[in-house]
């Protein structure tokens, strides 16, 4: 066996592992706080797949997890841990609210000048941790998470004082005009066009990632910066870049999910898809490619904990368990090293023969 | 009476690289034996393995006939084994004594006792001839000295078996000297010492026995009375080295790099490098002698673009190069082999071909017009490459960081080379290397030097220098202490007496022989 392919089976059954371990977990847990621990446990694990529009859920869930998982890829690529994709994807939410409310476009045209704008955004909030700490040194991780607050109140502050529904008695936005939105694509669930644009997406930033010149300069430079600057590779200049071209995709992100599933902005607080976005992204090994699988394997506990609060007395908070210990695991290396060991050096004896 | 034994060692690491097979190794008590291999052979971490810093895969360790487990370097210290590393493990802004006792602190009270502390240090200094200020910071020792200071604290400890990885890399002829009566007086005194190196001429003066490791195997055990250098060069390397290189007249061509009255100053204004001159030619391979530490490395970095300078010029093909962007520099023609190349040479989890490129992303036949990578040019390159400089790895897509420390120095040298660069800085391109690819990268020198290209070579290998270079400056605390234009003027003495400055030539003359 090669030693990619022993990393590989090793890796896949540590993924195994983890996701049964915290599976079990999570039964543990409601075993001891339930008082019908079965009825949370099944509602918990199969409620998800008991009807279509269930199913859907999961899908429509997982497609603005897509988007900030493959923000917070580019951005770990590059060795940055600016966690600015969440002020991305809100901020992407408002751009593409006031094209929707404000532009009269036709229908084709419409959602993809909003989806532009937000991009556009996103892209801008990004830029600002990434430009602060090329031009002065400051900790990107500090001031996007300070952005993050700024960005949450400067949108809602927009929609509440320039964009409000006078007639709504909570706060909404205007309705925005129906040639804006994504079509639904499969009937029977709120499954809209975004998951194709997020699959599609998914598969530009691998190539992105792995094919292109700026992908290649954005994997040197994370790895080892001062390489990069020793072969001539300006890498501050990329590391903002690959933040730029991540807050584009989170900004997006917000667009495709306002769009594909709202008619107007509700929001109080920035939803926390960002944040959700980094245990995505790691689960996934930041590669774009299996992106979308551990989107959808996050959204299934989403909404299987969902489901299991309004049919027991668990709370759905449990998820946020589950999501902790896996993200503990998945960064703890040395699980499973003695048997990648015992294979590698079966693998190294067998080759050389003694 | 065998010290130590270790029986049928095997070790495996996780990259699949098996480094050690089925080796025994066996030391007598009282003396110094040499332990002798390329690099990448095995040598260090079989060491590793005796110290407890690695477990072996296989294979159990005897010390004085009883067999031990040793998984940690706390074990080791307690079975009475030491380790100096090739690297030095201090902590600069520590004094000496505090170095020393860091981990091992005798306590008054809730202090620590410094007074009984300096006592000891003093005490072991006087009784092994190795003297050293208890007070003085480390950052303020010389490399003899901190030396020194890593037997005195593995001494302290209680070590009664020594094991120093190659503790002569980084020293002066005359600190060599000085280590050699100290070891001596050590055997002299019953330690055991196991002495890694891969230098014959020290191995022959200083040890008793070797044991040869070639690939991760023991090539055996021999009196050094009983075996020629030949002998021992050829079960290294397997085949019969060339010990000097052969190489022809140089034409000195036109002036391609022209430094004048060159200044780096430190951030309070002490001068690194002083006010120095020199111009290098195209066919010239000029050498650059000194102790570690006198601007060498300044000098690199402002000819390559990685440092500033405060005055004076550098011009390369009558362009100044000052405020240019590395890529600028690179593009102009210069190549650079970088000192450290672990920390800035390579990416260490990028596969081979990958650290390949990296210098090469203008490349329109690697990169195409819209930025996308031609896979298969690519892939045709890379493997050109690995087979030409016979750089050894299963396949040129798996992490640089699984070769050996030759194999990783291949890479960068073909690299730098495959951008056919008209000068090249050469800083300790040997360093760590083992004999075959110290070969292989010397003759690379000498040939893009009878193509036509420039080399400025820094190096404390002296052999090298002396081999390679077609002049040689001598820098001394920022400055040229000397400028030799005849190599076979001078001895490997006589250039140690002007790398510590005890000599110094005439300043016009150098100016004169440095154009």
């Amino acid at each position: 066996m090669k030693t990619r392919s022993i990393n590989q089976l090793v890796d896949s059954t540590k993924l195994a592992i983890v996701v049964v371990v915290a599976c079990l977990l999570v039964s543990l847990i409601i075993l001891m706080v339930s008082d019908q621990p079965w009825v949370a446990i099944s509602s918990f694990f199969f409620g998800p797949f008991s009807t279509i529009r269930r199913i859907g859920n999961i899908l429509e869930g997982a497609i603005p997890l897509i988007f900030t998982a493959l923000a917070v890829t580019l951005i770990f690529r590059a060795g940055q841990f600016s966690m600015i994709s969440e002020g991305s994807f809100f901020i992407g939410i408002l751009g593409a609210t006031i094209v929707g409310i404000s532009l009269d476009l036709p229908a084709g045209l419409h959602p993809i000048v909003a989806l532009l704008v937000a991009g556009l955004l996103g892209a801008i909030a990004a830029a600002i941790p990434a430009l602060l700490k090329l031009k002065w040194q400051v900790s990107e991780v500090v001031t996007s998470i300070m952005l993050n607050y700024i960005i949450q109140f400067f949108v809602i502050y927009m929609i509440n004082y320039h964009f409000r529904d006078p007639e709504a008695s909570s706060l909404a936005s205007l309705k925005i005009a129906t040639t804006a939105s994504l079509p639904g694509i499969v009937p029977g669930t709120r499954i809209h066009l975004g998951l194709i644009i997020a699959l599609i997406f998914s598969a530009l930033t691998w190539f992105f990632v792995f094919r292109m010149k700026a992908g290649y300069e954005i994997r040197l430079v994370g790895d080892n910066a001062d390489f990069a600057r020793y072969v001539g590779i300006r890498a501050p200049l990329v590391m903002v870049m690959a933040q730029v071209v991540a807050g584009a995709i989170a900004g997006i992100g917000g667009g495709v999910e306002f769009l594909g599933m709202y008619s107007r902005f509700k929001w109080t607080v920035s939803p926390g898809y960002g944040w959700t976005g980094i245990a995505v992204a790691l689960l996934a090994r930041r590669n774009p490619i299996m992106v979308p699988f551990a989107a959808i394997f996050i959204a299934y506990l989403n909404v299987g904990s969902g489901i299991m609060a309004r049919s027991s007395d668990v709370g759905s908070e449990i998820v946020y368990i589950i999501q902790g210990v896996i993200m503990l695991m998945i960064a703890a290396d040395a699980l499973l090293q003695g048997w990648r060991q015992r294979l590698v050096v079966k693998s190294a004896t067998a080759m050389e023969g003694i | 009476m065998t010290a130590l034994r270790m029986e049928h060692i095997t070790k495996v690491y996780p990259n699949g690289v098996v480094a050690n097979r089925d080796i025994v190794f066996d030391v007598a008590v009282g003396e110094i034996h040499a332990l002798s291999g390329e690099n990448g052979a095995g040598k260090t971490t079989l060491m590793k393995i005796l110290f407890g810093e690695e477990t072996a895969t296989e294979g159990k360790i005897f010390i004085h006939g009883e067999e031990q487990y040793i998984h940690t370097s706390q074990d080791a210290l307690k079975l009475g084994i030491g380790m100096v590393h090739q690297h030095f493990m201090l902590v600069p802004s520590l004094t000496v004594t505090e170095n020393i006792i860091l981990g091992i602190e005798m306590r008054k009270g809730l202090s620590i006792d410094y007074t009984q502390s300096k006592k000891l240090v003093q005490e072991y200094g006087e009784k092994y001839h190795m003297y050293l200020d208890p007070d003085a910071k480390v950052k303020d020792l010389s490399v003899g000295q901190k030396q020194k200071l890593e037997i005195l604290k593995v001494l302290i400890r209680g070590a009664k078996i020594l094991i120093l990885d190659e503790p002569t890399a980084v020293l002066t002829p005359q600190e060599t000297a000085e280590l050699f009566t100290e070891l001596k007086h050590l055997r002299n005194e019953g330690f055991t010492i196991i002495f890694i190196s891969h230098k014959l001429s020290e191995v022959r003066e200083l040890c008793d026995h070797i044991t040869i490791i070639r690939k991760g195997e023991s090539k055996g055990v021999y009196a050094l009375a009983d075996i020629t250098d030949e002998e021992i060069s050829q079960k290294m390397v397997g085949r019969d080295v060339e010990l000097t290189i052969a190489r022809s007249e140089g034409k000195r061509g036109k002036t391609l790099l022209k430094v004048e009255n060159l200044s780096v100053l430190e951030e309070g204004g002490k001068p690194r490098v002083d006010n120095v001159s020199f111009n290098l030619h195209e066919g010239e391979i000029l050498g650059i002698a000194g102790v570690e530490g006198n601007g060498q490395s300044e000098l690199v970095d402002v000819i390559t673009g990685l440092g500033n300078f405060q005055h004076g010029s550098v011009l390369f093909q009558n362009k100044p190069i000052k405020y240019n962007h590395v890529k600028e520099i690179r593009e102009a023609g210069i190549g650079h082999i970088p000192e450290d190349r672990m920390s800035i040479g390579i990416a260490s989890n990028l596969s081979i071909t990958e650290n390949l490129l990296a210098d090469k992303t203008r490349w329109k036949e690697f990169f195409g017009k819209n930025g996308l990578l031609i896979k298969q040019k690519i892939r045709s390159f890379s493997a050109k490459m690995v087979e030409d400089y016979a750089i050894l790895c299963r396949d040129p897509e798996v992490p640089i960081s699984s070769l050996s420390g030759g194999n990783i120095q291949k890479v960068v040298l073909a690299r730098e080379l495959s951008s056919k660069p008209q000068l090249i800085v050469a800083n300790q391109p040997t360093r760590g290397v083992d004999v075959g690819a110290t070969e292989f990268i010397r003759k690379q020198l000498l040939s893009m030097r009878d193509a036509g290209g420039a080399v400025l070579l820094v190096s404390s290998d002296l052999r090298e220098l002396f081999g390679l270079s077609d002049r040689l400056l001598v820098m001394y605390e920022g400055k040229f202490a000397a400028c030799i234009t005849d190599l076979t003027s001078i001895d490997e003495q006589g250039l140690g007496r002007y790398m510590l400055g005890l000599d110094t030539q005439d300043t016009e003359m150098v100016m004169r022989n440095a154009q």
